[in-house]
């Protein structure tokens, strides 16, 4: 033996070891100019995304609140609306509210951005609420995944859409409509959607109801 | 094997090896966002413009790139692209970017681009490499187009958003649904397997069918 096997060895080996840093540096290299090219793009596209959904949020805002002069942020706990975004660390979550005021500078309604599991996905929407009536302003599906053609009208129905617009909450969805306070006539082919919806600012305006309609009786003193 | 030309080169991914309609890759995507023909668009040429840029990069660095790790350099080039295309279709065209969602990310994984990457772009100069991949990107972009034309003229009545029948037509739902992309795909690839076969029944027997009834 002994004359073959450290040849062997040699040959396995050495190349081995070579390109093992070979690696090292072409993957780095890639890598680093890949994270590079990103980081350009995505300096440059920065401004463009972030102004588009500023623009979507303000539109939004707008809708449901019936075109406000302005609004402001505040932010939300079940327990109190502060002007500033609440300490880190605190136990109750926070939502960002709108506050919409017309040209008089009085605050006209607040939304407000409400989630939870539609029929296939998350339903994301803003709805509009006026403390002083104690009715809703509006309300407008911002982002979902419901089938389209059937779930998807909770967005594009327009007859769906306006009856959100001066019903008192809490809100009941119904198939067939009685007259009754705060009834959804739900859409035919789109029920759990049209629940998933009503469910979605009952809940959100029942935890915040009380922390909206005391910051206002404050403002609008 | 003979040379190709560089005509072949691109024309083999637009027809003869279609991606979609003959090699059946990348059918994810072209099922999931091809209910209209807008989406399709934006979905193909978005792909176009990852395979053209990985197949750049994969050509000119093939002398670089050691054997044992290409599959993750192709993959970290092709990811970078996939990110480029979607910061870059998030800028400029937001709602067809909301609309595509995750499929965009998931170009990444479309075996079609790691496909001519591996077995084309890495073994061939720069130029052929760029053809190869423009040509298999407008043929994905053209199969899904295809797709999305009929799937939106009959689920939605409408051709780019424009409304072809009037109000009276009642669309059908279905077709916009993921079952109608089934269902168009699968008719697609009916009509052009019966057309093939039709094609070469005909090519080699034509002189004799003429003979034969000639001589009847």
């Amino acid at each position: 033996m002994s004359q073959v096997e450290p040849d062997a060895d040699v040959l396995v080996v050495v190349p081995e070891q070579a390109s093992s840093l070979r690696m090292l540096a072409t993957l780095g290299s890639a890598g680093a100019l890949a994270g590079l090219l990103i980081v350009v793009v995505y300096t440059i596209t920065l401004g463009p995304i972030e102004a588009h959904r500023a623009e979507v949020l303000r539109r939004a805002v707008s809708e449901v609140l019936n075109d406000p002069a302005r609004y402001e942020t505040l932010y939300a706990t079940p327990r109190e609306v502060f002007e500033v975004p609440p300490a880190e660390g605190g136990e109750d979550d926070v939502e960002k509210i709108y506050v919409g005021f017309d040209e008089q500078g009085r605050a006209t309604g607040v939304a407000v951005k409400a989630a939870a599991a539609g029929f296939q996905d998350l339903i994301t929407l803003i709805y509009g609420f006026d403390p002083a009536t104690g009715k809703l302003l509006g309300m407008k599906v911002l982002a979902s995944k419901e089938t389209p053609g059937l779930g998807d009208k909770i967005e594009k129905d327009l007859v769906f859409v306006a009856q959100f617009r001066g019903v008192p909450p809490p809100l009941v969805a119904v198939k067939r409509a009685t007259g009754a306070a705060g009834e959804i006539d739900a859409i035919t082919g789109a029920t759990i959607s049209s629940r998933a919806v009503v469910r979605i600012i009952n809940r959100s305006l029942a935890g915040l109801r009380t922390p909206i309609e005391e910051h206002f009786q404050e403002i609008l003193r | 094997m003979r040379e190709t030309t560089r005509q072949e080169d691109f024309l083999r991914g637009v027809w003869r090896e279609n991606p979609v309609l003959i090699q059946m890759l990348g059918l994810c995507p072209a099922l999931a966002v091809t209910n209209n023909v807008e989406n399709s668009l934006a979905m193909g040429l978005a792909t176009l413009f990852v395979i053209c840029g990985s197949s750049l990069l994969v050509s000119l660095g093939q002398r670089f790139i050691p054997g044992e790790i290409r599959i993750s350099v192709y993959i970290l080039i092709i990811a970078t692209f996939v990110t480029v295309a979607d910061l870059c279709l998030e800028a400029l065209v937001p709602d067809i970017h909301k609309a595509l969602g995750a499929f965009i990310a998931l170009i990444v994984v479309n075996c079609m681009i790691l496909g001519r990457q591996e077995a084309f772009a890495s073994k061939k100069p720069v130029g052929r490499a760029l053809l190869d991949a423009l040509g298999t990107g407008a043929g994905f972009s053209i199969a899904l187009v295809m797709l999305g034309a009929v799937r939106e003229v009959l689920g939605s009545g409408s051709f780019l958003g424009v409304p072809l029948f009037g109000p009276s037509y009642e669309p059908w739902i279905v077709m916009i649904l993921p079952a109608g992309g089934f269902l168009t795909l699968g008719v697609l690839l009916l009509g052009l397997a019966w057309w093939q076969e039709r094609r070469t029944e005909r090519s080699p027997l034509a002189g004799e069918a003429t003979a034969a009834r000639e001589a009847r």
